[in-house]
C-alpha cells in the first residue's frame, strides 16, 4: 500500500503554503517542543534507534547510533558541536532545498532536539551557496525561531540553551563531505581530513562534532512525536521510515516526493510521474541515488525496492535517493562522461589518484563518447578506476570510479559500436 | 579542477580598490557575521565576509561583484588572518569571481540530470544572443558560464542569474529572459512551466492535494 498523505512528514515540501513560524506551527511543528526534550537525551537517542532511521545523506549510517558516539559529559570543558549538511550538490540531489525554503522549521526544531540528545552547545546550517533565496528563507526563519524564544537561552522553556547559525558555502561539492564541511566552517579550503580522528572526537573547532543530514535532522521531531513503531512501519527490515525521492530525466512529470523507503521503482514512477517518457519499454537505464552510483539498466531496476538493500542487490545504491531516468533517446556515454566531467571538476586536488585521475578519466571517456579510441581501453580505463577507487583521503575518488564502472558493465558493446564505427568512419 | 586564473595585481586596480573598506551597512553586517563564530575563531567568517565584500564591488560597478586582490587583503586584515589564507579560499571556492565580470551573471547547469531534460539548447539559446562561455558580452551586460549541478533537477533545466533561479526552461524561455534583463526588467523567476507551482508532478499533483488550497493539518487523522 503506498504511504498516504497523513504519513507524509513535510507536508508543505511543494510550498503551497507559507514557510513562516505561524504556518509551520499550525501545521504541528514546534508543538511543546519541550515535552519532547523533558524525555531525556538517552530515550530520544534511542527512540530514532528504534525507529531505524539511516542517515539520508547518502551513506545510511544509523542515526541514533551516530548520535551516541557523542560525548555524555565534557572532561575537558570542550563544546559539542552539530553541523546539518545542507550543501546538498549531489547531481541528482534536490530534496534538502524543498525542506528548506518550505519546510525550515522542521529542521530547526529538529536542529534543536537533535542537539539536546547528543549535549551539543549550537547547531552550524552549512548551507550550499548557490541555494542563495534558500539560504534567506533559512535566516528569516531561525531569527523567527529565536524572537519567539524557541531558540537561544532556556530554548522552548526546557531550560537548555541552544544556538542554531547558519553558514553558507560558496560553490565547492566537496564540502558535502563531513571533514571538508569542517575544515570550510573553520574558513579553510574544503579539504578532506583523514580519518581517525573522527569528529565525535575531535571535529570542528576540535570539539566533538557531529554531522548530519538536512533530512536527517528534519525528519526527528516527527519520529519522536509519532514513535519509532510508527516510522518503522513503513520500508523492508533495515531499511525503514519514508524518504525523499527527486526524479528526474526522462519521466513524463520529474518531481520531488516523499514516499515510503522500498516502494518498487515502478511504482514511484507510474504513480507520481506520469511514467517513462514514451512508455516503458523506452527505458535504456537508471541511476538510481544520484550521480555517484553506478547506473542500473532497465530490465533490472523495473522491480526493484528502492531501499539501500534492493539497490546493493542490482549494484548500485541508494545514496540521496536521486533518480536520474534516461530513456532510449540518451547518448548514455555522454551521460556518464558529463559525470566525469563534474566530478573532474569538483576534485579539491589533495590526493594525486583523484587529482590526476579524474581528468584521466574524463578525457578517455570523451574519446569513448566519439568512439576515438582502441578497444584495449576500455579495460585500461576500468583499470584506472579501480586505482583511484579506495585510494583517497575521501570517498570523491570512489564518486568519480563507480560511475565509469556501472557503464562498462551494463554497455561496454555500445562503447565498442563506437569504436568499431569510428574506425570505419575514418577508412572511408 | 577547475580552470581558474585570478585577476592580476597592478598599479591600477591598487588605485581602484587600494581604500576599499565596508560601506556602513556592510560593517554593521560584519560584526553580525563574526558575531556567529565563537571567541578566537572568526577566521571562520572568511566565507561570508569575502560574499559581502563581493557584493558591496558589485554594488559599486552594477556588475555581480568581484573580489581584486586589495579588497582581499582588506578582509585579511579585517579577520587578522594570512592574505595567502584569503586567497586560498577565493580561490578555491567557484562562487568567489576572482576576475571582472558582467552585470548580469548567466550561470547555465549543464550537469547531466539538466543534460537530459535539454541544457544544450539553453546554452545554444545563449549563444544566439552573443554569448559565449567564458566571456562577458561586449556591452558589459552578461558572463555566461556553464555550472555544474545546482540543485534544481526535479525542474531542470535551469539557469541561475544574479541571485535567482529560472527553472523548467525552454530555449525561448530563456531567450525571452535574456531579452527582459537587458530592458531592465525583472522576468518571473522559479518554474517557467505554466500551471507549475514548485517541483511537484505538474499537472497532474499525485499527493498532498489537501494542501493546494490550505494549510492542512493532518495531525487529526494520525
Amino acid at each position: 500500500m503506498a504511504l498516504q498523505d497523513k504519513d507524509r512528514i513535510f507536508t508543505n515540501v511543494y510550498g503551497f503554503q507559507p514557510w513562516n513560524l505561524k504556518a509551520a506551527q499550525a501545521r504541528g511543528d514546534w508543538d511543546n517542543t519541550k515535552a519532547l526534550m523533558e524525555r531525556g537525551q538517552d530515550a530520544i537517542i534511542e527512540e530514532i534507534k528504534a525507529s531505524g532511521l539511516r542517515g539520508r545523506g547518502g551513506a545510511g549510517f544509523p542515526t541514533g547510533m551516530k548520535w551516541s558516539f557523542m560525548p555524555k559529559e565534557s572532561k575537558d570543558g570542550r563544546p559539542s558541536f552539530l553541523v546539518i549538511n545542507a550543501d546538498e550538490s549531489e547531481p541528482g540531489s534536490c530534496k534538502d532545498r524543498e525542506i528548506i525554503r518550505h519546510d525550515p522549521h522542521k529542521l530547526i526544531e529538529g536542529a534543536l532536539v537533535a542537539g539536546y540528545a547528543m549535549r551539543a552547545r549550537a547547531a552550524y546550517i552549512y548551507i550550499r551557496g548557490e541555494y542563495i533565496r534558500e539560504a534567506e528563507t533559512l535566516f528569516a526563519a531561525v531569527q523567527e525561531a529565536y524572537d519567539a524564544g524557541l531558540l537561544g537561552k532556556n530554548a522552548c522553556g526546557s531550560g537548555y540553551d541552544f544556538d542554531v547559525f547558519v553558514h553558507r558555502g560558496a560553490g565547492a561539492y566537496i564540502c558535502g563531505e563531513e571533514t571538508a564541511m569542517i575544515e570550510s566552517l573553520e574558513g579553510k579550503k574544503g579539504q578532506p581530513r583523514l580519518k581517525p580522528p573522527f569528529p565525535a572526537g575531535a571535529g570542528l573547532y576540535g570539539c566533538p562534532t557531529t554531522v548530519n543530514n538536512v533530512e536527517s535532522i528534519a525528519v526527528a521531531p516527527t519520529i519522536l512525536r509519532r514513535g519509532a513503531s510508527w516510522f518503522s512501519s513503513f520500508g523492508r527490515e533495515n531499511n525503514k521510515g519514508t524518504k525523499l525521492f527527486q526524479i528526474s530525466g526522462h519521466v513524463n512529470r520529474p518531481c520531488v516526493v516523499e514516499e515510503e523507503m522500498s516502494i518498487p521503482f515502478s511504482e514511484l514512477i507510474e504513480k507520481h510521474c506520469g511514467g517513462i517518457r514514451g512508455g516503458k519499454d523506452n527505458l535504456l537505464a537508471v541511476i538510481p541515488g544520484g550521480s555517484s552510483v553506478p547506473l542500473v539498466p532497465a530490465s533490472e531496476i523495473w522491480d526493484a525496492p528502492m531501499d539501500f538493500d534492493g539497490l546493493k542487490a542490482v549494484g548500485s545504491g541508494l545514496g540521496t535517493a536521486a533518480v536520474i531516468v534516461m530513456d532510449k533517446s540518451t547518448d548514455i556515454v555522454r551521460a556518464i562522461s558529463r559525470i566525469s566531467y563534474f566530478y573532474k571538476h569538483e576534485s579539491c586536488g589533495q590526493c594525486t589518484p583523484c587529482r590526476e585521475g579524474t581528468g584521466w578519466m574524463w578525457r578517455v571517456m570523451e574519446r569513448l563518447r566519439t568512439g576515438d579510441a582502441d578497444v584495449s581501453e576500455i579495460d585500461m580505463l576500468h583499470n584506472v578506476t579501480k586505482q583511484v577507487e579506495g585510494h583517497t583521503i575521501c570517498a570523491l575518488g570512489d564518486a568519480a570510479a563507480w560511475p565509469i564502472q556501472g557503464l562498462i558493465k551494463h554497455f561496454r558493446p555500445e562503447i565498442e559500436r563506437r569504436i568499431a564505427e569510428n574506425v570505419r568512419e575514418a577508412a572511408e | 579542477m577547475a580552470d581558474r586564473h585570478i585577476e592580476p595585481d597592478s598599479p591600477e586596480l591598487r588605485a581602484r580598490w587600494g581604500g576599499f573598506e565596508w560601506t556602513a551597512g556592510n560593517a554593521e553586517q560584519a560584526k553580525v557575521i563574526v558575531g556567529r563564530y565563537p571567541e578566537g575563531r572568526q577566521r571562520s567568517a572568511v566565507m561570508p565576509l569575502l560574499d559581502l565584500a563581493q557584493r558591496q564591488v558589485g554594488a559599486e560597478l552594477n556588475t555581480q561583484g568581484w573580489l581584486p586582490i586589495p579588497v582581499m587583503e582588506y578582509v585579511a586584515k579585517y579577520l587578522d588572518m594570512p592574505v595567502i589564507r584569503v586567497v586560498e579560499v577565493a580561490t578555491f571556492y567557484t562562487m568567489y569571481n576572482i576576475a571582472p565580470i558582467g552585470r548580469f551573471h548567466v550561470q547555465v547547469c549543464g550537469t547531466t540530470p539538466c543534460m537530459l531534460r535539454g541544457s544544450d539548447d539553453i546554452l545554444a539559446a545563449c549563444k544566439s544572443k552573443g554569448l559565449s562561455k567564458g566571456h562577458t558580452t561586449a556591452d558589459g551586460l552578461f558572463t555566461l558560464t556553464e555550472v555544474e549541478c545546482m540543485g534544481n533537477c526535479a525542474s531542470a533545466p535551469m539557469v541561475q542569474i544574479n541571485d535567482d533561479n529560472y527553472e523548467d526552461l525552454t530555449a525561448d524561455d530563456m531567450t525571452r529572459i535574456l531579452d527582459e534583463l537587458a530592458a531592465g526588467k525583472q522576468p518571473k523567476t522559479g518554474t517557467q512551466l505554466a500551471g507549475r507551482h514548485t517541483v511537484e508532478p505538474a499537472g497532474a499533483l499525485s499527493n498532498l492535494t489537501a494542501m493546494v488550497d490550505a494549510n492542512h493539518d493532518y495531525r487529526g487523522e494520525w
